[in-house]
């Protein structure tokens, strides 16, 4: 994997990285990748969903007894970086 | 005063409940251990301020002739399990100075159960590593020699117990972060089957995988810290009730031993001759062995290194300095993200993002991502038709006794492959005990028992008779 496309990864991730760590992880993920690229080239099943699994499936609740509104909001916001009354606050978008 | 050395969670409820000492005694004996060995060791980040008072409370209960299971038991909890009101940093910059504003499922039930929660403990940063190197709050050392590496990622609760700080604590599993620091610390390290624990609460890294569990002295002591906090919980809807897998194989004490796979290449001589003792010991003891045939296990580990960053990708999406945790400033929001995420983050949890975002990234996704759950089932059904036949699978739990603290940290690979036998349990979701089966030297060697989903009673049955409780 190059250098740049790291960069790119990172990028798309959301994480700055300098070139030298990008030029480390380019050589880290030769070696990674190149190890778990074993399993490309096992003969494997096709995904099977749920086929013979039963205990595969989403499970779901009823979207019912709310708490009230508001109990745990000071709470919760209160570890918000920036916060103004009951919003979180980020820097303007457009 | 209680001598902790020679307790265990069994033996200290007792004499708690006899006043022969009390919760308030036995919680100062754990601070005053920590007190004068914490700072070689280092496998606290904090010890919280009001444990006096959780013990005083304790005090009352029993006066008031209530008995629970831990009732009065301090115990310490790995730094990615919520506390309500405490700090809890997944071993992260990124979360420095965040405070849960709830309990997890599993401390919820520790409360419930009576148990006092005594602090939290180091571990890798996230739960990536195996070595408890990459915690951002500085390394903890091996108790049974100091220039060495307790294991990881739940090092802190690992070294906690082998240092005899405590008589029990709690970590998470997800490729072995429980089982393998178990063995290098000399202690009995417990994943139990997946969905058995709630992940409500648990910093998560690969959500499919995770699985909190115990460390403890005795398997006595794993099982009462295991049933403290299982059962399905509303909360988690991966969490399983007790007829999800049902127990349809009657425990006949025959155990295979996957030979091709416990022969890797990269295991220590010492690890195989102890490994040999173990077999030995399990056959004196009336268990028949068999050789078995696993052939995909092997690519456990591959499968693993792809479908843990890929999950830890998308789970860390959610540290962006702005809902909680660190925040770094730029010019507008996306620079508020890249340099909050750039410099909260450590090398080992940016280095797997960015290969899980590779792995998910259109024109590798089915290549990686797609083949690695290909394999995950083939593994999973292969296990499954094998404990059919039986009801152990016996391997050591790590390749080598523990390294040298540096020795692996700079080469990914060598530190991933640590985690060879411990991994398949995760892949396949089964249930998994690492018991203490000798040293090499002075340092402690463990061996592995895997069973078949929901068996964990297996487990028990078979490590008391192994560690003659």
């Amino acid at each position: 994997m190059d250098k740049e496309k790291v960069i790119d990864l990172a990028k798309l991730a959301r994480i700055d990285i300098d070139d030298k760590e990008a030029e480390s992880l380019s050589h880290e993920f030769d070696v990674i990748l190149n190890y778990v690229g074993e399993i490309k080239n096992t003969k494997v099943l096709p995904l099977i969903s749920d086929s013979q699994g039963k205990t595969l499936g989403n499970i779901m609740r009823e979207d019912v007894k709310p708490h009230e509104s508001g109990i745990y909001t000071k709470k919760v916001l209160e570890q918000a970086p920036m916060n103004e009354g009951y919003y979180i606050k980020v820097k303007k978008i457009l | 005063m209680p001598d902790l050395a020679n307790l265990s969670i069994k033996s200290a409820r007792d004499a708690l409940q006899k006043k022969e000492f009390s919760a308030r005694e036995l919680a100062q004996a754990s601070l005053d251990v920590i007190k004068e060995k914490d700072k070689d060791v280092h496998a606290f980040l904090e010890v919280f301020d009001d444990v006096l008072a959780q013990a005083d409370e304790a005090d009352k209960k029993i006066t008031k002739g209530e008995n629970l299971p831990l009732l009065g038991i301090p115990v310490a909890i790995k730094d990615n399990i919520l506390v309500d009101g405490k700090s809890a940093t997944a071993g992260s910059k990124i979360l420095e100075g965040f405070i849960s504003s709830y309990d997890s499922t599993a401390v919820k039930k520790l409360k419930d159960a009576g148990a006092i929660i005594l602090g939290r403990t180091n571990m890798d940063e996230f739960a990536m590593g195996s070595s408890t190197e990459s915690s951002a709050y500085g390394v903890t050392k091996n108790p049974h020699d100091l220039s060495r590496v307790p294991g990881g990622s739940s090092g802190g609760s690992a070294a906690a117990l082998g240092a005899g700080f405590v008589l029990g604590s709690y970590g998470s599993d997800t490729g072995g972060s429980i089982r393998q620091p178990a063995a290098f610390c000399g202690t009995v390290g417990l994943k139990p089957t997946y969905g058995r624990v709630s992940r409500f609460g648990l910093i998560a890294l690969a959500s499919s995988l995770d699985q909190i569990g115990p460390f403890a002295r005795t398997v006595s002591d794993a099982e009462i810290l295991y049933d403290a906090i299982r059962g399905q919980d509303i909360l988690d809807s991966t969490t399983i009730s007790d007829e999800t897998y049902p127990k349809e194989k009657k425990f006949s004490k025959i155990i295979g031993i996957p030979r091709t796979f416990v022969e890797s290449e990269g295991v220590d001589e010492s690890v195989k001759k102890n490994f040999e003792k173990a077999v030995e010991k399990f056959k004196s003891l009336g268990y028949e062995i068999k050789d078995i045939e696993l052939p995909h296990i092997q690519h456990s580990l591959a499968a693993y290194y792809i479908i843990m960053p890929a999950e830890a990708s998308s789970n860390l999406a959610r540290f962006d300095g702005v809902k909680y945790g660190l925040h770094k400033d730029g010019s507008d929001v996306i620079e508020d993200y890249f340099k909050t995420r750039g410099q909260g983050f450590g090398k080992e949890t940016r280095r797997r993002i960015i290969l899980g975002t590779y792995v998910l990234s259109s024109g590798y996704y089915d290549e990686y991502y797609g083949s690695a759950l290909r394999m995950k089932e083939l593994i999973t059904d292969e296990l499954k038709e094998a404990f059919k036949k039986i009801d152990l699978i016996l391997t050591p739990t790590t390749p080598t006794p523990a390294f040298k603290i540096g020795e692996k940290i700079s080469n990914p690979l060598a530190m991933y492959l640590e985690d060879i036998f411990t991994v398949p349990a995760n892949i396949a979701g089964l249930p998994c005990i690492s018991l203490s089966s000798g040293f090499d030297g002075v340092l402690p060697l463990g061996i592995e028992l895997t069973a078949g989903l929901g068996r964990e009673d297996n487990l028990f049955i078979a490590g008391k008779e192994f560690l003659g409780e």
